[in-house]
């Protein structure tokens, strides 16, 4: 049996990374070509640096991405508190029903959705262009916030619900008991949010594709508006360097995670020993 | 960890709010809507189109002058983008059956060609093109032909000249067709001499049978795809674009010996410049689309696309035969005399609902058998 296993994760293995690899391969490909490897070079990383529309979209799109992983994880973090707090369990179940539409929702549907409104609000005001950056944020914002609320909600559950109100014992005022003893609490969870909003709205397409504006295009919509002659391999080398920040940033977020449960435990052990020692 | 995330974060707002801040000076904007690299961008040590059009501006007309450069992938997903009003731009290339669609919608502005003396250096046989008949709307930017490419190392040169040897049982398993119906049902119908816009049943079930007699021959139907295929010598025998023939041949592997020459009857197209009726700044548009005109970021496009052009300061201009080749001079600008008589007769019109429909049931029986 164990070879067979071993066998099967090598293989699943292979399917996830072997895109990523001959994609990394071939962007330090001194030629155009796909069949050919003649030789080691970082031509196409240089070639990047000097194509203006592309990193222009770059900018664009980093742009976007904080901006979208920002406000979304201040909105969510503020809805899951609120959602928390509710108690009636009915609408607690409706709550969370209606956050999860934009998440389940096929992503072309929300663009299109999306787009039609941005139009039909831009011509009740007269607008000759309704869609821009701003209409973009919102959409990105929209599709983000799901997914902040669903991973600070947890985290809020999981605290213990008398901290807060022990902080407020000992004199703190409401607002200071949330950022002093809840904010770090579910920080992990806050900071989980902003990197998967972050990453979302990095690579979204579909949704971007709809709401794209005049002069504001981000690089997924470029990449694939190359189609009309062969994606160069400068595209090649843009995804290599995308990738390593992406498994940055998954690193950075894991490590965070692995730091906050590290923390809670040892709280936990202090705690249990105090215990100990008061009823001894 | 916290405290460096912390600072993490805030570096990007800071750079977020640094850069939002360019965006909001007040300067002239020009919109311009074009394929995906389909300009000299710059890479490879080329001009810098856009950026030269502002520099150029700037030092004319002594205003600043932005450009806003987006494109697109199809010319339906340009048209969509347009057709809902939520974006305008000024200038736009899109490919002659759309221009045709666009005009009849009145989607496109008729231009004022005062503001567009290098119209001139246009040459006559681009002219009065079916899309456009009066010369109203457009302004060719490429053209091109469709030919067919084979590998010389495994393909006897005495089989080549003609569509048949799409059909020949010699290399069975080495053929590519196109994976769109339009693109293969044509070569179908130039190799029986039927008209690739006529809408009628018995010319595209002619088609369809010629195409079933080539299926057990063709290794598969690609778009994309046929690049690496043909660079790799994967497959020896494919329909492309002329100027796509000279991307592949310079990926081509050292087994591989490209080839390439034109049919007699085969498909044409050509990409113009247009105005669509939404532009914020027709005047504007309009020295665009001249300084486009002009030698020096005419000839760049042209090296950059890899297309031929119409304009006559390029195909005139020595240096640019030069750095193409001789060879690759006769096969872009094959007898460009009749050039709009050809393209009249052979390239493919907008059809009717009714006839797509046809033909997309044809394709699927085609691929279902």
């Amino acid at each position: 049996m164990k070879p067979i296993s071993k066998f099967y994760t090598a293989l699943i293995m292979l399917f996830l990374f072997a895109p990523i690899a001959i994609l990394l391969f071939f962007s330090f490909n001194e030629a155009k070509s796909l069949s050919v490897f003649s030789g080691f070079s970082l031509y196409w990383y240089r070639e990047l640096l000097r194509d203006s529309e592309t990193l222009g979209a770059v900018r664009n799109t980093l742009l976007l991405a904080v901006s979208a992983a920002v406000i979304s994880t201040a909105m969510g973090t503020a809805a899951a508190v609120g959602i928390n707090k509710l108690r009636s369990r009915y609408l607690r179940a409706a709550m969370d029903t209606v956050t999860n539409i934009p998440m389940i929702n096929p992503d072309i549907i929300t663009g299109i959705s999306l787009m039609l409104m941005f139009v039909f609000v831009g011509r009740l005001f007269g607008a000759a262009t309704s869609l821009s950056f701003w209409t973009m944020l919102i959409a990105h914002v929209t599709f983000c916030l799901p997914y902040v609320i669903l991973q600070v909600l947890p985290k809020l559950q999981q605290m213990d619900k008398s901290l807060p109100e022990a902080a407020m014992d000992l004199g703190c005022t409401p607002l200071r008991a949330f950022l002093k003893v809840e904010i770090p609490e579910i920080l992990p969870g806050v900071i989980t949010g902003l990197i998967m909003a972050f990453t979302l709205s990095l690579d979204d397409f579909v949704i971007s594709y709809f709401t794209a504006g005049n002069g504001f295009q981000t690089l997924p919509i470029r990449i694939y508006n190359m189609t009309k002659k062969t994606v160069t391999p400068k595209m090649y080398a843009l995804a290599t360097i995308i990738f390593f920040v992406i498994l940055a940033l998954l690193l950075i977020s894991n490590l965070t995670d692995s730091d906050g449960k590290e923390l809670r435990r040892r709280a936990r052990k202090k705690h249990l020993k105090s215990k100990e020692v008061a009823s001894t | 960890m916290k405290k460096v995330l912390s600072l993490l974060v805030a570096a990007l707002l800071v750079c977020a709010l640094v850069l939002s801040g360019c965006g909001s000076s007040k300067t002239l904007t020009l919109n311009v809507y074009n394929w995906g690299e389909y300009i000299s961008d710059g890479s490879e040590g080329s001009l810098d189109t856009i950026r030269e059009f502002e520099k150029w501006y700037a030092e004319t007309y002594g205003e600043k002058l932005k450009v806003n450069y987006d494109t697109y992938a199809s010319n339906e997903d340009m048209y969509n983008k347009i057709s809902t009003g939520a974006v305008s731009y000024d200038v736009i290339i899109p490919s002659d059956y759309m221009i045709a669609r666009m005009a009849a919608e009145n989607m496109l502005l008729p231009l004022d060609f005062d503001n567009i003396p290098n119209y001139q250096y246009i040459d006559e046989s681009f002219r009065g093109l079916y899309y456009d008949p009066d010369d109203l709307y457009s302004v060719p930017y490429t053209y091109g032909v469709v030919g067919v490419i084979y590998d010389a190392n495994t393909v006897d040169e005495s089989d080549a000249g003609d569509w048949d040897l799409m059909w020949n049982p010699r290399y069975a398993g080495n053929i590519l067709q196109f994976n769109n119906p339009r693109d293969a049902f044509a070569t179908a119908q130039y190799k029986l001499g039927l008209d690739v816009n006529d809408p009628s049943k018995a010319n595209w079930d002619a088609a369809l049978a010629e195409l079933k007699k080539q299926a057990p021959l063709v290794k598969s139907y690609v778009m994309d795809e046929i690049y690496n295929m043909m660079e790799s010598g994967e497959a020896s025998i494919a329909a492309y674009y002329a100027g796509d023939y000279f991307t592949m041949l310079d990926a081509q592997s050292d087994s591989v010996d490209l080839r390439f020459y034109y049919p007699e009857r085969t498909n044409y197209f050509v990409d113009a410049m247009c105005i669509p009726s939404s532009a914020q700044n027709k005047e504007l548009a309009e020295i665009f689309i001249n300084y486009m005109l002009s030698a020096e970021p005419a000839i760049a496009n042209a090296e950059f696309i890899y297309y031929a052009s119409p304009n006559s300061l390029v195909y005139e201009d020595a240096d640019y035969a030069e750095e193409l080749g001789e060879e690759a001079m006769e096969i872009l600008y094959p007898g460009i005399e009749n050039f709009s008589e050809l393209y009249n007769e052979y390239a493919y019109r907008n059809l009717d609902a009714d006839t797509l429909d046809y033909v997309n049931t044809l394709w699927e029986e085609l691929k279902i058998s």
